[in-house]
């Protein structure tokens, strides 16, 4: 079973049709290099001590995750992961929440009770990760089912990884989605490291997307590090579903720049293939076909740049500036009050 | 009013909400054309249609996964597990994402797991289970119990109504055996009050579910013997109701908890040890437990028979207490050297 390889976009005139004005392309730009600084800023804090547990980024995967956000719609769902930061930062998160989330300040999305990149802004359509991949995955899966039931034209969109693949959740999330033709997007992040574990060891079958077949919804393979490509196929199915079309399963094709977190160094990881991905640095190759095919100026890419390291700088400042939660509040909000779904969807 | 069975009471509250509430839906194994296995959800999908009535596939993750994503979103979900065992597949979903959604990201979850629990008929080790304690352990769920067809109803309304995830117990044994007047307008009954189903002065019964009426019986024999006993029905046990349960003990003085689940690490550990700690010098007794041995449930009816808590057995209990209070009393006597002195 062979599925769908997307083709890259070459063109500005391909991007336009595929909806995007040279602003949304200055903007996915910016979202990619605010993605990376957040996760480069973190690192260093988390090396000062300044940021307690464990930290991940998702170096290699920014055009992956802001491609699929920018085709989302403003009422659409979604369930992001630990790679994808740029999922939050195109829905709009302030980053100064970000590094407070990453520091264990009230300021942070979890106000505290959790780390790392488990948060979400469900303002923004967000809902936040566990640590049980891809266990958001069914969850995306019965959003889309709501909107079904009410006739609604939103879509839901559902990442995993490549590891998470093996997990029953998958399949069963896919299986329904299928069976009932709901509008939900699978978005595998195939980064090819699960940990340690190399993709021959986790799955037997050359595409993961070929898996879509089984469940009745096309797959389609996506070369991760090109943004626009992604975008595009992200559009493409986020509409169909939208339409009624049923899921799609994206396979977007990364390598894991770093460890899994940043206490691992990746020994296992060949170095010839970190040398080859990083030749398709998914920022560089961008920042490439910007400067040659949307006339992106020395002038702006700098108004740019600076303007990125001046939100992370401010963003770092006011984040150390959130106080530290106070051990009274532990117990705080284990069970919801009525009065919090007093909100706008829960009516 | 109307005399209802335990089960009738269950359909009825939810096909009432259903009605109020468009945001109600209701997803599981055969819930649909069949009905549920126990036809709880019988005539629902010709009533509300295939979108609120969801046949969905053999995937207990996907249906309270699924229920938890809808839930986000604003619906009110209610998922129907075929038998309180297969949640065991669910697990990891409600204890991972459901219950610890509202603490760490501050996001609700407001579903109902409905959970056809507990043994009496042969089911075997697969479909006789009562896993409240495991829930109870996890902070974050509600496990609601209820024992009468009136609790039934006002627990189902309260467990849909709660913001939070809500592992509701129905126990089989009940369904079609037990029947009571129910209200026919909508109303809702607290989760975390007990009641009194029988009020007594000289030993309480703590206990919840089919226990309840097993208790019921024990103390109509325990009549005979002059001695008094008040029955206290949970009806949840997260939140359980510690001042009603620590009242009925400083009015009796002694207890006996009874669950049907399994003894060690049951929720009856958690009530005695409370009891201990809260109201050791009220006890004219030690505290006493009855509950199913430490194994799986069998199938063979006498092996069945000697799993579950029975009403000779909780008698049995009821008249050791009674027994030990004669001898505290006898204790309690001036003993000669007290006289000399």
């Amino acid at each position: 079973m062979a599925v769908r390889e997307a083709e890259p976009i070459t063109s500005l005139r391909e991007v336009k049709e595929a909806g995007l004005d040279r602003e949304d392309l200055l903007d996915i730009y910016r979202h990619m290099l605010v993605t990376r600084g957040i996760e480069e800023r973190g690192h260093i804090l988390y090396k000062q001590g300044k940021i307690p547990g464990s930290f991940y980024t998702g170096r290699g995967n920014e055009a992956s995750a802001v491609g699929v956000a920018t085709a989302m719609g403003p009422d659409d769902w979604g369930t992001p992961l630990h790679r994808d930061m740029g999922v939050h930062v195109t829905r709009g998160v302030e980053p100064w929440r970000i590094f407070a989330q990453y520091m264990g300040r009230v300021d942070g999305p979890t106000k505290g009770k959790d780390g790392n990149v488990h948060m979400a802004d469900s303002n923004l359509g967000l809902i936040a990760m566990v640590s049980h991949l891809p266990a958001m995955l069914p969850v995306a899966v019965g959003c889309a089912l709501a909107f079904r039931i009410r006739n609604e034209r939103r879509v839901a969109v559902a990442w995993f990884g490549e590891g998470a693949a093996a997990r029953g959740d998958t399949h069963e999330g896919m299986n329904l989605a299928g069976v009932r033709r709901l509008p939900v997007v699978f978005v595998c992040d195939n980064n090819q490291w699960a940990y340690s574990t190399p993709t021959y060891l986790g799955y037997g079958i050359e595409h993961l997307a070929d898996r879509a077949a089984a469940y009745g919804f096309e797959g389609v393979v996506v070369d991760g590090t090109d943004v626009l490509a992604v975008y595009r196929e992200a559009k493409r199915a986020i509409e169909k579903a939208r339409e009624g079309g049923g899921p799609t399963l994206i396979e977007s094709l990364t390598l894991r720049m770093e460890g899994h977190a940043v206490h691992d160094d990746a020994f296992y990881v060949p170095r010839e293939l970190f040398e080859e991905w990083a030749r398709k640095d998914p920022i560089e190759r961008y920042r490439t076909w910007l400067r040659e095919n949307a006339d992106m100026s020395d002038e702006e890419e700098d108004e740019l740049t600076g303007g990125v390291k001046k939100l992370l700088n401010d963003a770092i400042r006011r984040a150390e500036e959130s106080p530290l939660p106070d051990p009274d509040t532990l117990a705080h909000g284990v069970y919801a009050t009525p009065e919090e779904l007093d909100t706008p969807h829960h009516k | 009013m109307a005399e209802k069975t335990y089960l009738q009471a269950i359909s009825d509250a939810l096909r009432q909400e259903m009605r109020r509430d468009q945001r109600v839906f209701v997803i599981g194994e055969d819930v649909g054309v069949y009905g549920g296995a126990f036809k709880v959800t019988l005539g629902f999908q010709e009533e509300f249609g295939p979108w609120r009535v969801i046949d969905s596939p053999l995937s207990e993750t996907a249906i309270v996964a699924g229920c938890t994503g809808a839930a986000i979103v604003g619906m009110r979900p209610v998922a129907e597990m075929q038998f309180a065992d297969f949640v065991s597949c669910a697990w990891d979903h409600l204890t991972t994402v459901a219950a610890k959604q509202r603490y760490r990201a501050g996001t609700p979850v407001p579903i109902v797991v409905r959970l056809p629990s507990g043994g009496g008929f042969s089911g075997g080790p697969f479909h006789s289970q009562n896993p409240e304690s495991s829930f109870a352990h996890i902070a974050g769920l509600k496990c609601v119990c209820p024992a009468t067809p009136e609790d039934a109803k006002g627990l189902l309304i309260a467990a849909i109504e709660d913001p939070n995830p809500v592992l509701f117990f129905e126990h089989k044994h009940l369904y079609r055996r037990i029947k009571g007047e129910v209200p026919d307008e909508r109303y809702t009954v607290p989760i975390g009050k007990a009641r009194t189903h029988r009020a007594g002065e000289d030993v309480t019964v703590v206990t919840w579910g089919a226990m309840v009426y097993t208790a019921d019986e024990a103390a109509k024999q325990l009549e005979a013997d002059d001695v008094s006993v008040e029955i206290v029905d949970l009806r949840s046990v997260m939140p359980w109701d510690k001042g009603a349960v620590l009242e009925s003990v400083r009015k009796t003085s002694k207890v006996l908890v009874l669950h049907e689940d399994t003894r060690t690490g049951g929720f009856g550990a958690e009530i005695a040890a409370t009891i201990a700690e809260e109201a050791f010098e009220d006890l004219d007794a030690p505290i006493k437990r009855i509950a199913a041995p430490d194994t799986p449930v069998p199938f063979s009816p006498p092996l069945e028979k000697a799993f579950i808590p029975q009403v000779d057995d909780v008698a049995a209990g009821l008249r050791e207490l009674a027994q030990n209070y004669m001898n505290c009393l006898d204790l309690a006597l001036p003993s000669p050297r007290t006289q000399d002195a």
